[in-house]
């Protein structure tokens, strides 16, 4: 339990363009951000699935879908959208300042993990 | 016909009655139409002042959208009047009725007797006395000629502004708008269409409008209109002012009732008819837009073709039939802006309630007016799916107590049948043209009828705005038992229309955009399978000039490779006919080299293949390759697969490898529906597996066996014959030629061997190497234009649309980092 945040400057937010992701390698982690709209949104770029890259997908709406066999997976949530078993990917607590996307790269936050905690 | 003929028919005629309509539009005509199914003794003869056969106006604001056509909204045509030996005088206008000798005298004086007299006279646009009307650039928007000169004052950038916010004024100014100009609506009150909305609905309206580029200003009374000569804009009773190039007046209709005041008939607002369309006079009568029926008249079209029923039964002696007067229903025809009304909508009366729904984001409002349990009126806007059930219970009386709980989303009939078998046979299922419910069980017995294009044929119902489609394929479902369906695929829930039909919409309303299209036709948000889907469609209908939208293709189509399961790619240079050369190979070696390409592999497509390369490589693969891209990727011309023909080959009759890579060149870099390979061969061996290829030459002595729709994958197909011809020259253009009707034709990810299957390739023939000429030069003129817009996609490694296309983003190093204490 730590009582900090650390915030990782990422990338201008201009290198993110509308309705694209993009991978991003934070150590050990790869990352993938979306812009949605003009909202930045994180996870891990790792369909739960067969590994595919989620920052490929296409988006549609606020949800990603795997380019390698179209699972869905909610951005917001992590959570996977119309799938007939529950699966989900961890999300990433995601803010721009000074037109930089800035994620707290130890936030990552499973939606069953949660539940089960 | 000449007077002279007319009158020596004049005179021969006694034994008959003397039939005479004042007035060829839709009402008047169908009048006649119901006549004509009875067994009748009239001699028939129509007057009309437009120089046009009876046309449904209905539709023109479709015409000025440019949706359809002028022909396709004619209902009767010439041969329709002959066929029936009906006396057309168009362009005649009546002067005046001489009750006392049954006659009626038109304009130059010709003399026509009647026995019965018909008045449908219908309604002229009500032209506001605003000074400075009588300006030019002012148009009224009511008949074929108007939207005609409409249509040739419409041009990009001009500045029009539509005076009244009614049905009419927003159908007139989509069209202006999709016409190119800038348009303006400008409305006296506070709410758009404000006899059909309450004060929400006309607010949703006004957003939808708004959402296609149309400006709107309400409440806005317009003071005059000024210019010298021509108009040049409006000045409103606030003061302000608007430029204006051309002033559309909608502000309202009036019945045309001079000629029948002149004749000292009984009228009010319209014609005054009783319940058998009779006026005051025993021998005429009257029906349509000029009518006032127990003090109501009429300007929408399913109760004129009721009254042209119950007239037909009071002049045939059967009198069997009564109008009984209608209760509004309205249905604005925009694509895309669903907006339903009817009955009486506006609150405020002691007991009635109201029962309302809305969702902003999705633009739906749904509001019942209820009154001792029973529907008084309805307002739908954004989603109009349940417009019957409304209008059913609405007519019927229906006692609501047991719906009350579900009456905003009325449930579904399990059995879809139900809905229609519920319905009465006097339903009009078809508004725009006057079908019933009865009319089209009748036709579908006596004809046997199983599509939906027989049912078109036969009863016209469905041929004009399309809105009852659904209803007549539940009809046909109902009532035949082989009803074959239409293969008329919806391309996605997230765009719920037909590929047919969103090729319509984008064209007509000129959309450029994915988003676009999902904005206004969508859910705002589409899918992997719409957005690709429609990026197709848009390059396609625009021939590459359109606005690409990368975020909505596939990842093969932003990076150009083919992603592989590890996420890496795989790249394969275009090989033209499977041609290389030494150089080549050693380059592909050296960037195999380069790059520790996991595998080398030779295709089944003569083209080879490096598997496993980094997205962030891509660029600088492609650039060491020096090769063109070979669009192994895409749904797109991949490549033309030869055999070495007459070069080499002691059988060869024709050069398969000159024709092949002339066949690529002409083709590659574009898109189609699905992806394409080609293959040519010398000679009928087919080394090279022509006729398992989309699109195969096959060589003879002195000619080339052009065929099509051939498949070697999930299914193996041999492909049909299209045309054999003597030079290649002839064989590359027939290529061409199906090369684009595939592509304009077929839905996405639609291989050729099922569109051929589909369509049937006598139709393909007819339309592609046998179609006029006319027809192939334009297919061939859309192809090139899209050619000469297309390029290699390779060229974007060194200039990508998105600076990180192609990048793996590592985080920044300075700021590197914020700490900041948690919540």
């Amino acid at each position: 339990m730590t009582d900090q945040i650390i915030w990782t400057a990422i990338t201008p937010v201009e290198n993110i363009p509308p309705r694209e992701g993009r991978a991003v390698n934070a150590g050990s982690q790869e990352i993938a951000i979306f812009n949605i709209g003009g909202r930045y949104l994180t996870i891990e770029n790792k369909c739960p699935h067969k590994g595919g890259p989620l920052c490929d997908g296409i988006v549609s709406g606020t949800s990603v879908v795997c380019p390698l066999h179209a699972r869905r997976f909610d951005l917001e949530t992590g959570m996977a959208v119309r799938a007939t078993e529950p699966a989900c990917v961890a999300t990433y607590p995601t803010k721009v300042e000074g037109g930089v996307i800035y994620v707290d790269l130890a936030g990552a936050r499973k939606a069953y993990e949660d539940a089960a905690a | 016909m000449s007077e002279q003929m007319d009158q020596t028919l004049d005179q021969s005629r006694g034994r008959t009655q003397q039939l005479v309509l004042v007035g060829n539009g839709m009402a008047g005509v169908s009048c006649v139409e119901q006549i004509l199914k009875q067994p009748h003794d009239f001699d028939i003869t129509i007057f009309g002042d437009e120089t046009h056969v009876n046309y449904n106006r209905i539709l023109l604001s479709l015409v000025l959208a440019g949706e359809k056509s002028p022909e396709e909204i004619v209902i009767n045509d010439i041969e329709w009047y002959q066929n029936n030996s009906i006396r057309a005088r168009l362009g005649v206008k009546i002067a005046r009725i001489d009750r006392e000798n049954r006659r009626v005298i038109d304009e130059d004086g010709g003399v026509t007797e009647y026995d019965k007299l018909i008045l449908a006279t219908g309604s002229s646009a009500f032209i506001p006395p605003i000074p400075g009307v009588e300006k030019k650039n002012v148009h009224v928007f009511r008949t074929r000629d108007d939207t005609r000169a409409l249509l040739e004052k419409a041009r990009p950038g001009l500045k029009a502004v539509v005076i009244g916010g009614g049905l009419l004024g927003l159908e007139a100014a989509r069209g202006l708008q999709v016409r190119g100009c800038d348009v303006t609506v400008v409305h006296l009150m506070e709410t758009l269409m404000d006899r059909q909305l309450d004060a929400t609905g006309g607010e949703y309206l006004k957003r939808k409008i708004e959402s296609l580029g149309i400006k709107v200003m309400l409440p806005q009374q317009t003071a005059a209109l000024f210019g010298n000569g021509r108009v040049d804009g409006l000045r409103f009773a606030s003061g302000e002012e608007l430029e204006a190039d051309l002033v559309v007046l909608a502000a309202g209709i009036r019945p045309n009732t001079d000629l029948a005041k002149q004749a000292g008939l009984d009228t009010r607002r319209g014609i005054i008819v009783n319940d058998y369309m009779e006026t005051s006079d025993p021998h005429i009568f009257a029906v349509g837009e000029c009518t006032e029926h127990r003090g109501q008249t009429f300007g929408l079209v399913a109760p004129l073709f009721e009254q042209g029923r119950v007239l037909a039964s009071t002049l045939n002696g059967t009198r069997t039939q009564t109008f009984e007067g209608a209760s509004p229903s309205t249905k604005l025809k925009i694509m895309g802006v669903d907006i339903f009304s009817a009955g009486s909508i506006h609150a405020g009366q002691p007991g009635v309630e109201e029962v309302k729904y809305e969702d902003p984001s999705l633009g739906v409002y749904k509001k019942l007016l209820i009154k001792d349990n029973q529907l008084q009126g309805v307002i739908l806007v954004g989603d109009i799916e349940d417009e019957h059930q409304y209008l059913d219970w609405m007519r019927g009386g229906t006692d609501l107590t047991p719906h009350r709980r579900t009456i905003l989303f009325p449930p579904r009939d399990a059995d879809p049948g139900l809905e229609v078998a519920a319905m009465p046979d006097s339903e009009t299922i078809c508004g725009c043209n006057g079908v019933r419910k009865g009319d089209i069980v009748q036709a579908i017995h006596k004809h046997g009828i199983t599509t939906l294009a027989g049912l078109k044929e036969r009863t016209r119902a469905s041929t004009s705005c399309g809105t009852c489609t659904g209803l007549c394929e539940k009809l046909l479902r109902a009532v035949t038992p082989n009803f074959q369906e239409e293969t008329r695929t919806t391309m996605c829930a997230c765009v719920p229309f037909s590929y047919e039909q969103l090729r319509d919409i984008i064209k007509g309303q000129k959309l450029k955009s994915v988003e676009e299209v999902l904005t206004v036709y969508g859910n705002r948000k589409g899918c992997e399978v719409c957005k690709p889907a429609l990026s197709y469609m848009l390059d396609m209908l625009w021939c590459g000039d359109h606005e690409e939208d990368r975020s909505a293709r596939f990842i093969n189509d932003r990076v150009h490779a083919n992603i592989q399961k590890d996420g890496t790619f795989s790249v394969i240079p275009r090989m033209r006919g499977g041609v290389t050369t030494p150089d080549e190979l050693r380059r592909i070696a050296d960037v195999a080299d380069k790059y520790n390409v996991p595998m080398v592999k030779v295709t089944g497509s003569q083209r080879i293949d490096l598997l496993g390369i980094k997205k962030a490589d891509l660029p600088s693969v492609w650039k060491d390759l020096g090769m063109p891209s070979g669009q192994a990727y895409t749904k797109g011309v991949r490549m033309v697969k030869t055999c070495v023909g007459t070069q080499f080959c002691r059988f060869g009759v024709q050069d398969s490898t000159s024709a092949g890579i002339e066949l690529e060149r002409r083709l590659e870099n574009l898109f189609t529906p699905h992806k394409y390979k080609m293959g040519v061969v010398g000679c009928p061996r087919n080394c090279a597996e022509a006729t398992v290829k989309d699109l195969g030459l096959i060589g003879q002595e002195g000619s080339w066996q052009v065929v099509v729709g051939g498949a070697a994958g999930k299914s193996v197909r041999k492909a049909d014959l299209l045309i054999t011809v003597e030079t290649t020259e002839q064989a590359l253009e027939a290529s061409d030629l199906f090369f684009q009707y595939y592509r304009e034709n077929a839905n996405y990810l639609e291989r050729t061997y099922d569109f051929v299957e589909r369509l049937g390739i006598e139709k393909i023939r007819k339309d592609t190497v046998y179609a006029p000429d006319a027809e192939k030069r334009d297919l061939l003129e859309r192809l090139a234009r899209s050619k000469k817009l297309s390029k290699d996609a390779w060229t974007e490694g060194e200039n990508p649309v998105n600076p990180t296309q192609f990048v793996q983003i590592e985080p920044l190093q300075n700021p590197a980092m914020r700490i900041e204490a948690s919540v």
